[in-house]
């Protein structure tokens, strides 16, 4: 078996200066999940295991003024058991609660999911749809970001040596919004997705005008991606059938989609075409329950 | 390099040596001689390594040894009563058939112990849902499901709905 010493730094401070003292040779982890399958199967070889477990705070979900803070360590059973995320989001609670397995959720976390960025991990498509910044923190200081931008490719994310991801910041939403995210998979658990589409769209007073639409795709392409055209159609119309068939056309033509082993091109295109109009019309479901 | 670490298992404070990159599963088999824990896929797949940790069911092949300091550790071997009793999980799968091979009980029970612990009465979705991380190969799930039902049922005092 591979060995490796496992480090439990107690700050941020700690943890960078850690891994800038051991380079190459070390590996931020969080539920560690996918590192120990990874560390099992010799696909890495990091000999430190830096744990970001024991720095405080990384943790925690707050909600303040509309704003939705997710602490990059927050677990994905956290975020499928909070009721602040089932009642305002339950765009993320619609992704969250399928990844994995409880005794995965219970211990990989949303940063994790992301960090990875394999083209599988479906985590990201809501946080994208819902407009999220990232925070991230290194040896050269703070910066932010959309978390559209740091993916760069399968396993790839702009993330300099030694940074750390701190946590998603989700912008307050408009009156009047609701987001649904469809995770399309064989079976009903346990499964890595063909592909994922979130929809979150916000309406006038009536719930009859789209007055702004966000849609995010996903695993099906090697980033997860925005289909822009498509909400350009949305935006400003009166929902229909024949509008939301419009938008399920353009969001398929404009989607990344290629052959992988989850799944094939065209038959992600094809879904793609009917899952759009399908989660605007829960999206707009949820709106109109929504109370604000 | 060798560290001690110190936790709770089932019950018992215990300090314990090990090597930092093993995971709970390792420790529990190979230096405790806790078999009840099952390893089978190694990779957070298939359940039969399910133990509870601090509340929360995990799986113990991907748990690293490191973060089980400080933590309450439950597995099978921990679910017996005064005198040698059985759980009532325990005696609600041998009375509803919800073993065949055996292999994926432990973590199954683990899994429903943790629910249970954290949802008296659960829905026949709700108990699908948490056992959903558990593959039993026998495919035995309708006795299983029946097996946490009742155990729910014997658990919360009360009679059938």
């Amino acid at each position: 078996m591979v060995t490796f010493e496992y480090l439990k730094p107690k700050s941020i401070d700690e943890a960078i200066s850690l891994h800038q003292s051991h380079g190459e040779k070390a590996r931020y982890v969080a539920g560690a999940t996918d590192v120990m399958v990874k560390i099992k199967e010799g696909k890495i070889a990091s000999q430190y295991l830096i744990s970001l477990k024991h720095i405080q705070g990384l943790d925690q979900i707050r909600y303040e003024n509309g704003e939705l803070r997710i602490g990059a360590l927050v677990t994905h059973r956290a975020l499928e058991q909070s009721a602040i995320v089932a009642k305002e989001f339950p765009i993320i609670q619609d992704a969250v609660r399928n990844i994995g397995s409880v005794q995965v959720r219970n211990v990989a976390t949303i940063g994790g999911n992301i960090i990875n960025a394999v083209p599988s991990a479906d985590g990201a498509i809501p946080l994208i749809t819902l407009g999220a910044q990232v925070r991230l923190m290194g040896p050269k200081g703070e910066r932010s970001m959309a978390l559209e931008e740091i993916f760069i490719g399968p396993g790839q994310t702009v993330l300099e040596p030694g940074e750390i991801l701190l946590e998603f910041v989700i912008p307050k939403l408009p009156p009047h919004t609701g987001g649904a995210y469809w995770k399309h998979t064989r079976r009903a658990a346990m499964e890595l997705p063909i592909l994922g589409v979130a929809v979150l769209m916000s309406f006038d007073d009536k719930i009859k005008t789209c007055t702004d639409a966000t849609i995010g795709l996903g695993v099906l392409a090697p980033t997860p991606m925005r289909a822009r055209k498509a909400e350009a159609i949305l935006r400003g119309k009166k929902l229909s059938d024949e509008i939301l068939t419009k938008a399920g056309k353009a969001a398929a033509e404009e989607c990344k989609a290629r052959d992988s082993v989850r799944g094939e091109a065209w038959y992600r295109r094809a879904m793609v075409e009917v899952l759009v109009p399908r989660m605007a019309r829960t999206a707009m479901e949820r709106a109109s329950c929504s109370e604000v | 390099m060798k560290k001690v670490i110190s936790f709770v298992l089932n019950g018992d404070p215990m300090e314990v040596e090990v090597e930092p990159h093993w995971t709970l599963l390792y420790l529990l088999r190979e230096r405790l001689e806790l078999t009840g824990t099952k390893s089978a896929c190694e990779r957070g797949e298939c359940g039969a390594c399910t133990v509870i940790v601090d509340g929360k069911a995990v799986n113990a092949c991907l748990f690293p040894v490191m973060e089980v300091e400080d933590k309450a550790v439950q597995t099978i071997e921990g679910l017996l009563g005064e005198g040698n009793e059985l759980h009532p999980l325990q005696r609600s799968f041998l009375e509803n058939a919800g073993v065949q091979c055996g292999f994926c009980t432990p973590g199954m029970i683990m899994s429903a112990k943790a629910l249970l612990d954290e949802n008296r009465r659960p829905t026949e979705e709700e108990i699908r849902h948490a056992i959903a991380g558990n593959m039993c190969r026998c495919t035995g799930y309708v006795q299983i499901v029946r097996s946490i039902k009742q155990a729910s049922e014997t658990m919360s005092g009360g009679g059938r709905e």
